[in-house]
């Protein structure tokens, strides 16, 4: 260690000082590391144990920590049979279901066109990568307006195709979940887009090449070459947006506060509900608690699933 | 041989393509015709593409100009993304030459709670970092936000995966000419990292003006409100008057569509490193 510092860097000094070069490098170090490390400490370490000490408690957030009370496991046999919550993840999975699957397939034919079929490719990278970047709160106003029940285009449309009773969108319990679905949706494909041209532009030219040789049709290639070569982007994406749509949360909160009557309601809107709105500190961070384990569940899922790829 | 017919084929391809992604963009048409609108014309069907009467002025009076103080949300949110990103970007790329170019003990610990946080949602966290900022006397101020949107995991991580392929010749020869390690640190690692500085920085910025859910919990003043909350504040007090919502959400996305017009290969970039919108 000591041999490898490059002497002299300092001023000629007595030797055996206190603030050798070692000492000093250290010092620095937590010097650079020192902030990063506080807010790592402050920030993410903390929280996580205190929400699961707070999750064996009852406390309404009056009266100060003193009146934190233990509860033992009684927050966890609420969730069991709280109907809400139930409610809310059943209504994450539909909505996982609804968005992920479609959301990837449309992206991946538009990226595969994106890709070498069309002139202007910039253009669409943008076209469709816009609603991405778009603030989700803007976004949901518009969609907000297009799906008013009498006055929105989109009802007005219906009418005009002779549709009497079309769904009440937002404002309909069978119907908002499906709603906010489709914006989802809508919002995300460009950012799958951009992941899997960017897996493309990986995949050397000359596969086509010599598969065109072959005489291999465009789908053939597609599904001997593209498809397979691409599964490590299709396993991240997945992933990711699997852990992505339990987080939902925005979209919810803005549009329909999870309604009408809980239809619409997902697992973080309870946690708000719950934390902010009722000040059930306890119950939150158990249902916080739930969140993590499955987010957690699912990053372990990621890891099983990579070494499966890297081994086959 | 084949060529001509590839071309048609592409020709036509681009033109179908062309089609959709008018039509994908129609949600936002929609919304830059209405927003130059009379509110009576907005939802006339079938729609007015092109408003026949233009109302364009009136409707950014009423949002810039008006009861609700659009242009101070512009501010808060300008302020908010500016500061955090800046301040993230210090203390990732600080945080990452600590790990990459500086021996001393305690490093390998830190990485490893880096690492083992990394996959912790914002949201489950939310509880005990609401408790944290009463106690610190941060609820309800910008500050508060700003400590909690100044430390980033990831992108400390994307930091450190760049330092790390910078060789360690210029950092000898620097130390060599008896350079300290601020000077090793701003005159020699961060020029060098200025690609990775744009890429993180303008991901960040997109981040924080699009965030809704911290400002939701940690902000009640309404004087302090970013652009997503004054949205919702628009919505509430023109519930009725969507020409105007619609001139709002519009400039609340106009800064954004320029930054990634301008710096596209630098937001395209940073959001295939693996960018997870978080």
């Amino acid at each position: 260690m000591e041999l490898s510092k490059p002497a002299g860097a300092e001023a000629p000094a007595p030797k055996r000082r206190y603030w050798n070069n070692s000492r000093k490098e250290a010092l620095f170090g937590w010097l650079f590391l020192g902030p990063e490390a506080i807010g790592i400490v402050l920030l993410y370490v903390f929280p996580v144990f205190f929400s699961l000490y707070l999750s064996f408690s009852e406390w309404n957030l009056m009266g100060g920590l003193s009146s934190v009370k233990l509860i033992g496991f009684d927050n966890f046999k609420e969730i069991l049979s709280d109907q809400k919550v139930h409610m809310a993840l059943r209504n994450n999975l539909i909505y996982t279901v609804m968005t992920v699957p479609i959301s990837m397939i449309l992206s991946l034919i538009l990226a595969v066109i994106i890709h070498n079929r069309v002139y202007f490719q910039s253009y669409f990278k943008v076209a469709f990568f816009i609603p991405y970047i778009s603030s989700i709160i803007a976004i949901g106003a518009v969609w907000s307006a297009l799906y008013h029940p009498s006055e929105g285009p989109i009802n007005r449309m219906l009418f005009s195709f002779g549709i009497d009773n079309p769904p009440k969108w937002l404002a309909d319990p069978h119907f908002a979940l499906i709603s906010i679905a489709i914006i989802a949706v809508w919002a995300i494909v460009g950012y799958i887009i951009i992941i899997y041209l960017a897996g493309m532009t990986n995949i050397p030219e000359e596969m086509y090449e010599a598969a065109s040789i072959d005489g291999a049709t465009s789908f053939q290639k597609f599904y001997k070459i593209t498809l397979p070569l691409l599964a490590p982007t299709t396993t991240f994406l997945f992933i990711t947006l699997l852990i992505g749509s339990f987080k939902v949360f925005d979209i919810v909160a803005f549009l329909t506060s999870g309604g009408p009557f809980n239809s619409s309601t997902v697992l973080v809107y309870r946690i708000y509900e719950e934390g902010f709105q009722n000040f059930r500190m306890g119950y939150a961070s158990a249902l916080s608690w739930l969140l993590f384990m499955i987010v957690g569940l699912l990053t372990m899922l990621t890891w099983v699933l990579q070494k499966r790829f890297a081994q086959d | 041989m084949h060529t001509t017919k590839n071309k048609i084929t592409k020709l036509i391809t681009t033109v179908l393509m062309g089609a959709f992604s008018v039509v994908f963009l129609v949600p936002l048409i929609w919304m830059i015709s209405a927003a130059f609108k009379y509110e009576k014309d907005v939802m006339a069907f079938p729609i007015q593409w092109i408003p026949q009467a233009w109302n364009a002025v009136g409707n950014f009076k009423a949002v810039w100009m008006g009861n609700v103080p659009f242009h101070l949300f512009y501010f808060n949110s300008l302020k908010l993304a500016i500061l955090m990103t800046a301040i993230t970007m210090i203390i990732s790329s600080m945080a990452a030459f600590a790990f990459t170019k500086m021996q001393f003990r305690g490093r390998g610990f830190v990485f490893a709670l880096l690492l083992s946080f990394m996959i912790i949602p914002e949201q489950a966290t939310l509880v005990p970092r609401f408790l944290l900022m009463k106690w610190l006397g941060l609820y309800n101020t910008h500050t508060g936000l700003i400590v909690m949107g100044m430390f980033s995991i990831y992108f400390t991580f994307l930091m450190r995966q760049f330092m790390a392929s910078i060789h360690n010749d210029f950092l000898e020869a620097a130390k060599m000419d008896g350079a300290g390690y601020f000077t090793i640190f701003w005159k020699i690692i961060l020029p060098l990292c200025k690609p990775i500085l744009a890429t993180v920085g303008i991901i960040k910025f997109i981040w924080t003006w699009n965030d809704y859910q911290n400002p939701l919990i940690f902000l009640l003043d309404k004087k302090l409100y970013p652009i997503t909350l004054g949205i919702q504040l628009f919505r509430d007090d023109y519930a009725d008057n969507f020409a105007v919502l619609m001139m709002a959400s519009l400039s609340a996305i106009i800064p954004l569509v320029i930054i990634f017009i301008l710096l596209q290969k630098h937001v395209i970039k940073g959001i295939s490193l693996g960018g997870v919108k978080g």
